[in-house]
């Protein structure tokens, strides 16, 4: 299993990524410079968290018409596998590989913080290892989270099960007190209707190892990993 | 020629900058504010035969570019440049 790291400059959570990628999992890993063209026969590509482009204009807004960008394009029309996480999510918002927008936080503030994730899709490339209705410990780091779509994009939305993951509580319950940024229906990640674009607020990447204080984010890894090999060997 | 963007957040989008600004206006003591939106002014210098030209293409980057449609509006206006100062 290949996967691709984007790095665009002010990505800063590519090496994180990596590092569980290639360290803890052992998997293949390329870094993607954002003036390349081509992904380099990756299976998988992901566009980490940081600030693309000092998040000018608007988040990701400037991250979108960067050259590897249009290869993602095609590379997600194709079926691959395309994994935005915080600032990666933004941009593929702002590319339209995902429906609606992120906006400033509720509370304005930078929130920084633990938050437990319900999982909602389990049939996906990105969650085959969860569990039905797993709560998974993953932590956000952001200013501008709170997800956003009109109405009708939404209901589409929730009608095609496109949420994969929401803000809960510690016991799996979505309550408004569980959400850190005022997003609707308390969303954290959706995928696109084909289910091979996901977008994500909080950091898989930060929680892969028992010294950084939880493996959840693991489970997300790990289960590409797998889905790749059931692809293999199918 | 020079355009005057002004983009703001979508009446159905949640403005919290706006409402603390609101919050901020009612403390200094202007009850009168009933509801303040926080957006962004853009200049943009072009070159341009003609204004109805300039504003077809300033329509475009608005659309492409300076505007999100997801979540923001847009308005802007077309000058004739100003002489330089």
């Amino acid at each position: 299993m290949k996967f691709g790291v984007v790095v665009f400059p002010g990505t800063w959570s590519d090496r994180d990524c990596g590092w569980v990628i290639d360290q803890v999992l052992g998997q293949e890993l390329v870094y993607l410079w954002h003036k390349d063209s081509d992904l380099k026969g990756c299976d998988c590509v992901i566009l980490p968290g940081g600030f693309a482009y000092g998040d000018y204009l608007r988040t990701g807004a400037i991250a979108r018409f960067a050259p590897i960008m249009e290869k993602v394009g095609e590379f997600a029309d194709r079926g691959g596998l395309v994994w935005g996480i915080c600032n990666g999510f933004q941009v593929l918002c702002e590319a339209g590989l995902l429906p609606g927008a992120l906006i400033r936080n509720a509370s304005l503030e930078f929130r920084c913080e633990w938050t437990h994730l319900l999982v909602e899709r389990t049939d996906l490339a990105f969650t085959g290892q969860c569990t039905e209705r797993d709560v998974l410990r993953v932590p956000i780091a952001h200013g501008e989270g709170s997800y956003f779509a009109d109405p009708a994009t939404l209901s589409g939305m929730e009608q095609r099960g496109q949420v994969v993951f929401r803000y809960c509580d510690a016991g799996g319950r979505v309550v408004p007190g569980a959400n850190p940024n005022g997003s609707l229906h308390n969303i954290a990640g959706i995928v696109n209707s084909r289910g091979n674009v996901l977008g994500m607020m909080p950091h898989p990447e930060r929680c892969a190892e028992a010294e950084l204080g939880g493996t959840d984010g693991l489970k997300l890894f790990r289960s590409v990993a797998e889905n790749a090999f059931k692809v293999l060997v199918s | 020629m020079i355009a005057r963007v002004i983009v703001t957040p979508k009446p159905v989008v949640n403005d919290p900058q706006g409402l603390t600004v609101k919050q901020g206006l009612a403390s200094l003591g202007f009850r009168e504010v009933t509801d303040v939106r926080v957006g962004k002014y853009i200049e943009v210098n072009l070159e341009g035969s003609s204004e109805h030209e300039a504003r077809r293409r300033v329509e475009e980057m608005c659309r492409q570019l300076l505007a999100n449609h997801v979540i923001e509006d847009f308005q802007f206006d077309i000058e004739p440049e100003r002489k330089r100062r």
